[in-house]
C-alpha cells in the first residue's frame, strides 16, 4: 500500500498514505497566491521595522531611518498648533472682556475655543446642549443667578459659587428655615402657597395671604419685597416660571425647609486666562448674554 | 474499604479547611467563595461515602449509553451539556449588558448587577465556560479517535471536568462579589487561578497521555493544535497571574509586574488567549470535524504544518498591538505590528484548508445545515483574521483603538467563529455520543444557522459604524482647529447602533435556545420531528471503536 499512488477522483490530487479514524489528507501544495502574500507581508515586515524604532538591542532599540517617534511625532503637532493659536490666545488674554465685543473677529475666535472648552469641561453638569438639568442652570435662557453680561459670567467661571475655601469665590447662604426651626411648619406651608401666588401658579388663597407676611419677614431681605430676586446674593427671581430645582409645591417646600447650597468649583487653578475669558464669551453667546454696563466698558473691566 | 475510608476523610478534611478558611477570611468575597468549595467538597466526599455508583446514576438521568467496551465517553457527554448551559448563561449575560450600555437603568443601582462586574462575567462564561467547556469536550473525543486509545487516567479526565467547572462558578460568583485582579480575561483572584493551574496540568496529563499511548504512527493535526493550546494557555495563564495575595486567607493580590511592564504582560497573556485558545484549539475542532462531516479528505497536509507552526511563531510576538499609543516603548509597538501583519496569512492557512476540503461536496452546503455552519464559521473566521492584522496597522489603529469597532472586531470572531464551529461540533457530536440515528431535527440546525448568521451580521455591522463613527467624531477637528463634539454627544449618537446590536445579540441567543431543545430532544431519545428531510452525514456506530490490540 506504501508503494502505490492513491488519487482523489474529486480532486485529481493525490492522497497522502495516513488515515485518522477515516481522515485522509490530499498532498495538495501550498497555494500561490498564498505563498506570495505571506512572502509579501514578511518583506513590508522588515521594511517597517528599518524605517521605525523596532529590534531591542542592549541599551536602546534601533531608531529607523525615518528619525520617527511617537512623541517627536505628537510634539510637533502640537507645536504646529500652538504656533497657530498662541497669538490668538494672547490676543484674547490681553484683551480685557468687555472690549472683546469691539474686535468682532477676536469674539468669535473666543466664542468657538469656548466652545470647545465647554465640550470638555462643562457639559458634566450643565449638559452638551448648555440646557442644565435640576440643580445646573440652564445657560441659554435670559434668566441669570449672579448676572449675565460678559465681565460678570467671567468673574462667575473664574471663583466659582461656593467654593470652599476660596475667598474670592461667589458667597450666599439661604437657612434651612424648616430644618433649623426657624419658621415652623405652618409657616413654612404658608410661604409656599406664597411663592406659588407670585409665580402665578396658583390663585391668591388663604395659606397664601398668611405668607405673605412670612416672606416678608424673612425671604424679601435676598429675595426683594416682590420676590424679584437680587444678583448681588445670588438669590433667584421667584415670579418667573424658569426654577433652578423646581417650581411644584413639593420642591419648593423641600428647598425652604432644607436649602440648597449649589456649588460650582473655581476654575482659575484649572485653566488659563485666555481660556477662562472664551468660556465666558461662549456662555454669554448663547443667548442670553447681558450688554455690559456702560461704566465697565469705559473702564475696560 | 479501607481505601474508601481515607478518600472520604480526606475529602471530610478538605471541606473542614475550607470552612475554616471561610471562618477566618479577610473579607467577605474570600468567604462565599471559601463556602462554595466546602460545598463542593463536602458533596463529593458524601458522594464518595454512600459509595453508589453514581457514574450509572447519571448515565440514567443524561440518558448516556454505557460505554465500557469502547471509547471513555462519559466526560464528553457531560461535556456538551455544560457548553450549551453555558453557552445560555453567557449569551444571556451579553444581551443584558448590551441592555444596559443603551439603557442604563438596566444597571439597577446595584453593585451586583452594574455594567462592571456583568461584563466580565459575559466575557469569562462565553470564553472560557463554553468556549473552554467545547475544547476540552472535543479534545478529548477528537484524541481518543485519532489515536485510537482510551484516554488515559480516566479519573484525572473526570476530575479535569468537575474541577474546570468549579473554577467556573467561583470565576463567576467572584465576578458579582467584586473579586477581581482587574486584568482583562484574567480576572479570578491569586486562589483560583492556583486552582485553574492544578486543573490544566491534570487536562495537559490526560491529553499528552493519550497521545503517549496512540496505536497510530503519527499525531493527526488536530492534536498538534490541542497540545500548543494546552500548553501555551497553561505558559500564559501562570506568567500573567503571578501575584502576592494581601493574605492568605483574603481575596486581594497585587501583582509581580507594575506599570508598563504589567499591562504588556497582560495583553501578551490576553492576545494569545485569543491566539491560542480561540484560535488554535478551534482550529484543532475545525481540522476533526469539518472532514468527518464532509467525509472529504483535508485540502493539503503541507499547508497545514506550514500554517500551523507558522501561526505559533507568530502569534506569541503580537501582543504589544494592544497597547500602540501608549507609554510601551515604541520599538515593542512596532514589532507588536508586524508581527501582527505578518499573522495574516498563516491564519488565513486554516480557513483555505477548512473551506477546500469542501472541494468535491460543495454540494453539501445546500443539504447539510451543520457543514453550512461550518463554511460560515470559517468564513467569519477568515474575515476576523484579515480585521486583526488590519486593525494593529497604527494608522487604522489609531481611529479604531477605544472605539466599538474592537466590540465588533471580537464578536463576528466569537460569534461567527467561535460560536458557529462550537455549534457545528455540537450538532455533530450529540446523536453519536447517545447512540441516536441522527439530531431530532435538521430544520431546527437551519433555523439555529439563520438565526445566529443574521444576529452576527446586525452586531458586527452595527458596531462597525459605530466604532468608526465614534472614532471620527472624537478626532474631528473644526476649521478654527477646535474638537467639535463632546465625549457625550458621541455616547448619544452610539444609541440606534446599541438598539440594533442588542437585536442582532437576541437573535443569537434565540438561535442557541432552539440548539438546546434540538440537543435535548435528541438526548432524551425523543422520535424525530416530522419535517422535510435535509442531509446528514453518515455514522457507522461500528467503525467508531478503538482499534486494539494492533501494534503501533
Amino acid at each position: 500500500m506504501a508503494d502505490e499512488k492513491r488519487i482523489d477522483p474529486a480532486t485529481g490530487t493525490q492522497i497522502k498514505h495516513h488515515e485518522w479514524d477515516g481522515i485522509q489528507e490530499l498532498d495538495t501544495p501550498l497555494p500561490r497566491w498564498w505563498l506570495w502574500t505571506f512572502y509579501a507581508t514578511i518583506l513590508f515586515a522588515i521594511g517597517y521595522t528599518i524605517a521605525y524604532p523596532a529590534w531591542p538591542m542592549i541599551d536602546r532599540a534601533t531608531g529607523g531611518m525615518l528619525g520617527w517617534s511617537s512623541r517627536g511625532a505628537l510634539d510637533k503637532e502640537l507645536a504646529a498648533r500652538e504656533r497657530q493659536i498662541a497669538p490668538i490666545r494672547k490676543a484674547i488674554a490681553d484683551t480685557p472682556i468687555t472690549a472683546l465685543p469691539g474686535h468682532p473677529e477676536l469674539m468669535q475666535q473666543a466664542i468657538e475655543g469656548g466652545r470647545a472648552a465647554f465640550r470638555v469641561h462643562c457639559v458634566q453638569c450643565h449638559g452638551s446642549g448648555a440646557a442644565g438639568s435640576k440643580g445646573y442652570p440652564n445657560l441659554n435662557d435670559d434668566d441669570w443667578l449672579w448676572g449675565g453680561d460678559l465681565a460678570t459670567i467671567e468673574k462667575t467661571i473664574t471663583d466659582g459659587i461656593r467654593n470652599p475655601n476660596h475667598d474670592a469665590t461667589r458667597q450666599s447662604l439661604m437657612p434651612a428655615f424648616g430644618k433649623d426651626q426657624l419658621l415652623t411648619a405652618a409657616q413654612v406651608d404658608d410661604v409656599v402657597a406664597h411663592v406659588r401666588t407670585i409665580s402665578g401658579q396658583d390663585r391668591p388663597s388663604a395659606a397664601s395671604r398668611r405668607g405673605d407676611k412670612v416672606f416678608a419677614d424673612n425671604c424679601a431681605v435676598c429675595h426683594g419685597p416682590a420676590g424679584k430676586g437680587n444678583r448681588e446674593l445670588g438669590a433667584p427671581n421667584l415670579t418667573d416660571a424658569i426654577w433652578l430645582y423646581g417650581g411644584d409645591a413639593g420642591t419648593i417646600h423641600e428647598t425652604v425647609w432644607n436649602s440648597r447650597h449649589g456649588v460650582m468649583p473655581r476654575w482659575d487653578d484649572k485653566l488659563d486666562k485666555a481660556t477662562i475669558r472664551m468660556l465666558a464669551t461662549y456662555v454669554h453667546s448663547l443667548g442670553g448674554g447681558e450688554a455690559s454696563p456702560p461704566a465697565a466698558v469705559a473702564t475696560g473691566r | 474499604m479501607e481505601q474508601l475510608v481515607w478518600k472520604t476523610g480526606g475529602w471530610f478534611a478538605l471541606a473542614t479547611l475550607a470552612f475554616l478558611a471561610a471562618l477566618a477570611a479577610a473579607d467577605f468575597g474570600f468567604a462565599v467563595h471559601m463556602g462554595i468549595v466546602c460545598a463542593a467538597a463536602l458533596a463529593v466526599a458524601v458522594l464518595t461515602m454512600r459509595h453508589a455508583d453514581y457514574e450509572a446514576i447519571t448515565r440514567g438521568l443524561l440518558k448516556m449509553p454505557a460505554s465500557q467496551d469502547k471509547y471513555d465517553d462519559d466526560p464528553i457527554r457531560w461535556g456538551v451539556i455544560a457548553t450549551v448551559f453555558w453557552g445560555l448563561a453567557g449569551f444571556l449575560a451579553g444581551l443584558y449588558i448590551a441592555l444596559q450600555l443603551a439603557f442604563p437603568a438596566l444597571n439597577l443601582g446595584i453593585e451586583y448587577t452594574s455594567f462592571g462586574r456583568l461584563r466580565p462575567l459575559h466575557t469569562s462564561a462565553v470564553i472560557f465556560a463554553f468556549g473552554g467547556n467545547a475544547l476540552i469536550a472535543t479534545s478529548f473525543y477528537v484524541v481518543q479517535r485519532t489515536c485510537r486509545a482510551r484516554l488515559a487516567f480516566p479519573a484525572l479526565a473526570r476530575f479535569v471536568f468537575w474541577g474546570y467547572q468549579l473554577f467556573i462558578v467561583l470565576a463567576a460568583t467572584g465576578y458579582l462579589l467584586g473579586i477581581t485582579e482587574g486584568r482583562e480575561y484574567a480576572e479570578p483572584e491569586w486562589y483560583v487561578d492556583l486552582w485553574l493551574t492544578i486543573v490544566w496540568v491534570a487536562y495537559l496529563v490526560v491529553f499528552g497521555g493519550t497521545i503517549l499511548r496512540r496505536s497510530e504512527p503519527h499525531i493527526y493535526v488536530a492534536n498538534w493544535f490541542y497540545l500548543s493550546f494546552i500548553l501555551t494557555i497553561a505558559m500564559l495563564h501562570i506568567v500573567n497571574n503571578l501575584s502576592m495575595p494581601v493574605s492568605w486567607l483574603g481575596s486581594k493580590s497585587y501583582s509581580a509586574f507594575a506599570g508598563v511592564q504589567d499591562a504588556l504582560t497582560q495583553w501578551w497573556y490576553g492576545h494569545n488567549a485569543v491566539g491560542f485558545f480561540l484560535t488554535a484549539g478551534f482550529l484543532a475542532m475545525m481540522y476533526y470535524f469539518v472532514p468527518k462531516q464532509a467525509e472529504r479528505p483535508v485540502y493539503s497536509y503541507r499547508l497545514s504544518i506550514i500554517h500551523f507552526w507558522s501561526l505559533i511563531f507568530l502569534y506569541i510576538w503580537a501582543g504589544p498591538h494592544h497597547l500602540h499609543y501608549t507609554a510601551l516603548p515604541d520599538w515593542a509597538q512596532t514589532l507588536g505590528m508586524v508581527f501582527s501583519v505578518m499573522l495574516w496569512m498563516p491564519s488565513w492557512g486554516g480557513m483555505i484548508n477548512g473551506l477546500m476540503t469542501l472541494n468535491g461536496a460543495w454540494d453539501r452546503i445546500r443539504t447539510d445545515p451543520i457543514i453550512r455552519m461550518m463554511v460560515m464559521a470559517l468564513a467569519f473566521y477568515g474575515m476576523s483574521t484579515f480585521e486583526g492584522p488590519m486593525m494593529s496597522v497604527k494608522a487604522v489603529n489609531s481611529l479604531s483603538h477605544y472605539t466599538d469597532w474592537t466590540i465588533g472586531h471580537v464578536h463576528s470572531g466569537a460569534l461567527g467563529w467561535n460560536g458557529l464551529i462550537t455549534f457545528a461540533c455540537l450538532y455533530y457530536l450529540t446523536p453519536r455520543l447517545w447512540k441516536r440515528e441522527r439530531l431530532y431535527s435538521l430544520r431546527l440546525v437551519n433555523w439555529h444557522f439563520w438565526l445566529a448568521t443574521v444576529g452576527i451580521v446586525l452586531y458586527a455591522a452595527s458596531m462597525w459604524v459605530a466604532g468608526i463613527m465614534q472614532g471620527l467624531m472624537w478626532r474631528e477637528y473644526g476649521s478654527d482647529g477646535y474638537l467639535v463634539y463632546a465625549f457625550s454627544e458621541v455616547v448619544s449618537a452610539m444609541f440606534p447602533m446599541y438598539l440594533i446590536r442588542a437585536a442582532g445579540g437576541l437573535m443569537y441567543l434565540s438561535g442557541a435556545i432552539i440548539m438546546a431543545w434540538n440537543i435535548g430532544r435528541t438526548i432524551a431519545g425523543s422520535p424525530l420531528r416530522e419535517e422535510k428531510p435535509m442531509n446528514d452525514a453518515a455514522y457507522d456506530a461500528a467503525a467508531d471503536r478503538p482499534l486494539v490490540n494492533q501494534p503501533a
